[in-house]
Formats: structure tokens, C-alpha cells, sequence
């Protein structure tokens, strides 16, 4: 159990090392540089040379990696934006906050819209338990967040005036957009809860817990259920990246100042080092909840632990 | 040995036909599976017909003396702020959406797939550097590589699809790769092995046409997942640009009418959604009819 732990902990060294490659490779290509953006097409050309270098603008791409990996750990400097002067981080450290307190929030609506809906449509099925969520979450397939999000922006705010159509001040700023962004990652998690539990119960464990005498009640939630949601967590795990790309949306759409809203509005400036930075800190913390959920994978699930308690002896 | 060859494209073709007519019998039972065959064709001619139903001018065509008039007989969804025909805007901006999506679909099936294939039949080191690259790769949230990509290259039809194959292809890999894992360990891939098949004739020829259903159902749930996505990016100002009216762009335009012309946001997103729902009733009727143990 320990290696595989330590294992899958330092697995995160080459996974935000190699994120860091991949974004730095890929903005490589833009077109312009630095110290143009950053002093303005007027000033004279030896200036832009001169702060190019500085910058180390002109350094092999395998160098810069070095040294924008070098600061970003040690200094947590993630450059200066072209747009406001200012350092990056600090530009988005408070937005980061935002968008990932409403990615979790909306990993949260998902997991407890979704999970017990699929279990009930799961031990009901053919009942009307099982048909409506089903029929619902099918449609829901096929509508974008950011269509839920404009609906809800058009009856509760509009028409009916309930709730704020923007801004992220109090609590009440949170139903719409916490709303509009985990309704299809639910309906997601609904139809794989569905499958899991109807696949589980079919199992031999399942009859045999029937033959033994267990009351209903015990079969379903013990023996079914709980081997049923182990895909389940992974599931609730990946479905983090659903909802930072329905963050984005929602930010957009509710004019909330976080880190996908800046992101959208600086691809217009050219801001690279606040889209590096932005892309970049978002991963990161995908890529920690990736190895909490494979943690938990592992904790819960008693084959994985039993492998690796073997090979340790 | 030229015999055998010689025979043998007239006995796939031979079962092929057969397949098909056994799936497509089993796909006409669903009733759901028909109905979205229906709406998707219908969505499709209104789309590739739309030069001749009406002309693209009527899509771009300002006519600032009737903007914002609701849905009428001269225009049958109404027009948009600045007086154009929002019935011209939808089907000539579908059209770019749709055939994105199509091409992104097909594009990242290849790449996915061969990838998959490759990582699958080699094993080893190859399997182990492929799915550790990906993993990496799939740390980064979809949107925001996404992002980046059309911010590096710029927004256009080109860069576009390249960004959406990159952000579908790796369901593909992991797909193919746990097919052919299994398809590989059986007795016919073995006896090709012994028949002195190389490593790319059995992929192609052996292992690849054995697990094309499964690469089928994903690919036509892929379609209707790639269309909203690409919805989604044309609302964020990240699509084709501008003057094209893709259906994301038209709901974003909406925004700020919302309260005049509710009917410019409530269209374009019926759009979406209609198209999207056809698409997943045919990848779900395909899925139980190619597949009769994976019916959920």
C-alpha cells in the first residue's frame, strides 16, 4: 500500500512538469514577443532587443522551460501580464479562488443530484423512478452548460427577478451559475450510477447475500452499493474537468471575476503570461484531485490494496 | 497464396453486407434510434441545402429598418439586432458547426485509435511511454488547452479542428488500446501471427475490424459531445470568426437582447439541442444493435 501511495504521489512531479512543457510548447507558437508587448509598438527597437534578452526571450526553448519551471517553484513568479504591468500571480491568485471554489461546488451539486437518482433509478428499474430521471438526464446530454446557464438567466433573473444575474458578492450569487454548470455533469453521473448498480446487482455476491437471508435493505446498500460506486468515484473525479470547462462558461455568462473569465478576455490582449499562468495553476489542481481520487480508489478498494500488500509481503 | 487473396475481398464484402443488414435491422426496431435518424437527416439537408432554400446574403444582410422584429412569414424565426434573417443565420452558421464537429470526429478516431492501437499490440516500453504522455496530457482540462491552442494559432476553420482533435483523441486511445488488449490474446490473431502476417496487417486487417463496433458507438456519441463543445467555444468568442454565425456566436449575440427578442436566444439553442439529441438517440440505437450485451 505504501509504494503504491508514494508511487502515485511522485507520479505528480513529472505530470506538472510535463503540463508546464506541453503549455509552454504550445504558446511557444503565438506570434509576437515579450518586450514588443510589453513596451508598445512605438518604442524603439534596440529597447525591445535589450528586454527580449533581458527577459531571456532569446534563449533555446529547452533553457526558457528551465527557467519559467525554475521560478514559478521557487519564486512563484509567473511573470508580468502585458496588459496591466502587473505581476501575474497576484492578478490571479484571488480569481483562482473563485473558479475553483465554484468547480467544487458544482463537482459537489453533481455528485448529490446524480448519485442517488441512479441508485433509485437502478433499484427501481422499469418504474417511473427509473424512466423519468433516465428520459431527463438523456436530454440533458444534449444541452450545453452555457444554454442552461442563459435559461436560468432568462426566468429567475428576467422574468421572475430572484436571483442576481451577475457578480459573485453573496451566496444567492452562487445557486444560478453552481446550477447551470453541474446539471449535465449530473445527469452524467446519474446514467453511470444507473449502469454500475444495475451491473452490480446482477453479480454472485449480490445472490449470495440473498441466499443467506440478508434483509433487502442490507443487500442493496451494502453488498450493491458499495461496490457499485467504486467507477463511480472516478467518475465524480474527472467530471472536475467538465465543471472547470462549465466555470469558464458560467464565469463568462455571469460576468464573475474568475480565472476563465480572465483568461477569455486576455486571449483579445494577448496577454500570454496570464494564460500560461491561468492554464497552468487550473491543472495543478486537477491533477491533485486526480491523486486524491486515485488514493481513495485505493483505499476503498480492496484488490488494489491486496496487490500491492502482496508484492510488499 | 494469390488465390487466397484473390478470394478474399469477395468474402468481407460478402459479410459485410450481411453485418450491416443484421445491424440495421436490429437499429430499426428502436423507435428512438428511427425517430433521431429522422430529425438528424432532416437537420442535415436543411443544413447542406441551405444556398438553395435561402442564399448566404440573407444571412449576412443588414436591414436596420426591420431589426428585432419577431417571428413572421417574411421571417420565419424573426431577425437579429442588426435586421438579419435569423432562419438564413441558423442553417448557414449550422452548416460550419456541423461539419467542424464531422471532421473533428473523424480526425480524432484516426489519431485516438491509431495511438491506441500501437500503445495495445506493442506493450512494453512503447504502451508505457504512450499512456504516461497521455495521462500527463489529459491533466490539462480540455477548455483550457483548448484555449490555448486557438490562442497560439489563431481562430480559424484549420486551427479549429486541430484544437478540437487534440481534445477528443485520447478517449480513443484508452478505448482501442483495452480492445486490443484483449482481441490480441486470441486464437486467430494468432494463427494470422503464424501465417507470417506482419504487426500492421494484423491492426488493420485483424484487430482493428474486430473492435469497430465499439469504436463506432463512441465515435457517434463523440459527434453530438464535439457539437456542444464546439457550441460552447463559439460562445466564448473562440470559434471561426466573426461574420460566420455558428450557433454558439448567435447565443451569444442574444445576451444582450434577451429581454426584447427572447426568440434570438430560444432558436439557435434549439438548434443545438435538437441537433445534439438526434445525434445520441443514433449513437444509443447503434449501440444496442451493434452490441446487444452493452444495452444499459
Amino acid at each position: 500500500m505504501y509504494r503504491y501511495v508514494i508511487k502515485r504521489v511522485l507520479f505528480i512531479i513529472p505530470t506538472i512538469l510535463g503540463v508546464v512543457f506541453i503549455i509552454l510548447l504550445t504558446m511557444s507558437f503565438t506570434p509576437g514577443d515579450p518586450a514588443r508587448a510589453l513596451l508598445g509598438v512605438a518604442a524603439p527597437q534596440a529597447d525591445v532587443d535589450a528586454l527580449n534578452h533581458q527577459l531571456g526571450y532569446d534563449l533555446p526553448f529547452t533553457r526558457k522551460y528551465v527557467n519559467y519551471v525554475e521560478n514559478m517553484i521557487v519564486h512563484q513568479d509567473f511573470g508580468t501580464s502585458y496588459f496591466t504591468k502587473q505581476p501575474v500571480f497576484d492578478e490571479i491568485w484571488p480569481r483562482y479562488q473563485i473558479t475553483i471554489k465554484l468547480a467544487f461546488l458544482g463537482v459537489f451539486l453533481a455528485a448529490v443530484l446524480g448519485i442517488p437518482l441512479g441508485i433509485y433509478a437502478a433499484v427501481r428499474q422499469y418504474t417511473l423512478w427509473d424512466t423519468i430521471p433516465s428520459i431527463l438526464a438523456f436530454m440533458i446530454a444534449a444541452i450545453p452548460a452555457f444554454v442552461l446557464g442563459m435559461v436560468f438567466l432568462f426566468y429567475f433573473s428576467l422574468k421572475l427577478n430572484w436571483l442576481p444575474s451577475y457578480g459573485i458578492d453573496t451566496l444567492k450569487h452562487y445557486i444560478m451559475p453552481a446550477l447551470a454548470i453541474s446539471i449535465p455533469p449530473a445527469a452524467m453521473n446519474m446514467r453511470f450510477m444507473k449502469s454500475s448498480m444495475l451491473e452490480s446487482i446482477r453479480q454472485d455476491y449480490v445472490r449470495t447475500a440473498r441466499a443467506k437471508g440478508a434483509s433487502e435493505r442490507k443487500v442493496i446498500w451494502k453488498h450493491a452499493l458499495m461496490n457499485a460506486l467504486l467507477p463511480v468515484i472516478t467518475q465524480i473525479g474527472l467530471s472536475l474537468g467538465t465543471l472547470i470547462a462549465g466555470a469558464v462558461v458560467a464565469e463568462k455568462l455571469f460576468s464573475i471575476p474568475g480565472i476563465g473569465s480572465l483568461i477569455v478576455d486576455r486571449i483579445s490582449y494577448k496577454d500570454e503570461p496570464v494564460i500560461i499562468a491561468g492554464t497552468i495553476l487550473i491543472a495543478i489542481c486537477f491533477t491533485v484531485v486526480m491523486l486524491i481520487v486515485d488514493l481513495i480508489y485505493a483505499w476503498i478498494d480492496p484488490r488494489i490494496r491486496a496487490k500491492y500488500a502482496r508484492t510488499k509481503g | 497464396m494469390d488465390q487466397a487473396t484473390a478470394s478474399e475481398p469477395g468474402i468481407l464484402a460478402f459479410r459485410k453486407q450481411s453485418q450491416a443488414k443484421e445491424v440495421w435491422r436490429r437499429f430499426r426496431k428502436s423507435k428512438g434510434a428511427l425517430v433521431g435518424l429522422i430529425m438528424f437527416s432532416l437537420i442535415a439537408i436543411l443544413l447542406l441545402g441551405a444556398d438553395f432554400i435561402t442564399p448566404y446574403q440573407q444571412a449576412t444582410h443588414q436591414d436596420l429598418i426591420n431589426k428585432l422584429h419577431g417571428p413572421s412569414w417574411s421571417h420565419l424565426l424573426g431577425t437579429d439586432a442588426f435586421g438579419r434573417d435569423l432562419f438564413a443565420r441558423i442553417i448557414h452558421g449550422g452548416r460550419t458547426s456541423l461539419m467542424v464537429a464531422l471532421l473533428a470526429t473523424i480526425s480524432s478516431c484516426v489519431l485516438g485509435s491509431a495511438l491506441g492501437a500501437v500503445a495495445g499490440y506493442f506493450g512494453g516500453r512503447t504502451d508505457s511511454l504512450i499512456m504516461r504522455s497521455l495521462d500527463i496530457f489529459m491533466s490539462i482540462p480540455d477548455i483550457l488547452f483548448t484555449m490555448a491552442v486557438v490562442f497560439a494559432l489563431g481562430a480559424g476553420f484549420v486551427n479549429l479542428l486541430f484544437a478540437l482533435t487534440l481534445a477528443y483523441f485520447t478517449n480513443y486511445v484508452r478505448l482501442v488500446r483495452s480492445q486490443v488488449l484483449n482481441l490480441a490474446e486470441l486464437e486467430y490473431v494468432e494463427a494470422a501471427r503464424a501465417g507470417g502476417a506482419g504487426s500492421t496487417r494484423i491492426i488493420l486487417s485483424h484487430i482493428l475490424p474486430n473492435a469497430m463496433g465499439v469504436i463506432i458507438i463512441n465515435t457517434t456519441l463523440n459527434v453530438a459531445k464535439i457539437i456542444l463543445y464546439e457550441s460552447t467555444l463559439s460562445f466564448l468568442g473562440l470559434g471561426m470568426p466573426p461574420p460566420a454565425p455558428e450557433w454558439g456566436l448567435l447565443l451569444s449575440d442574444a445576451r444582450e437582447y434577451m429581454r426584447e427578442a427572447p426568440y434570438l436566444m430560444f432558436f439557435p439553442a434549439l438548434a443545438i439541442v435538437l441537433c445534439a439529441c438526434s445525434v445520441n438517440l443514433i449513437g444509443d440505437g447503434l449501440r444496442d444493435a451493434l452490441d446487444p450485451h452493452l444495452k444499459s
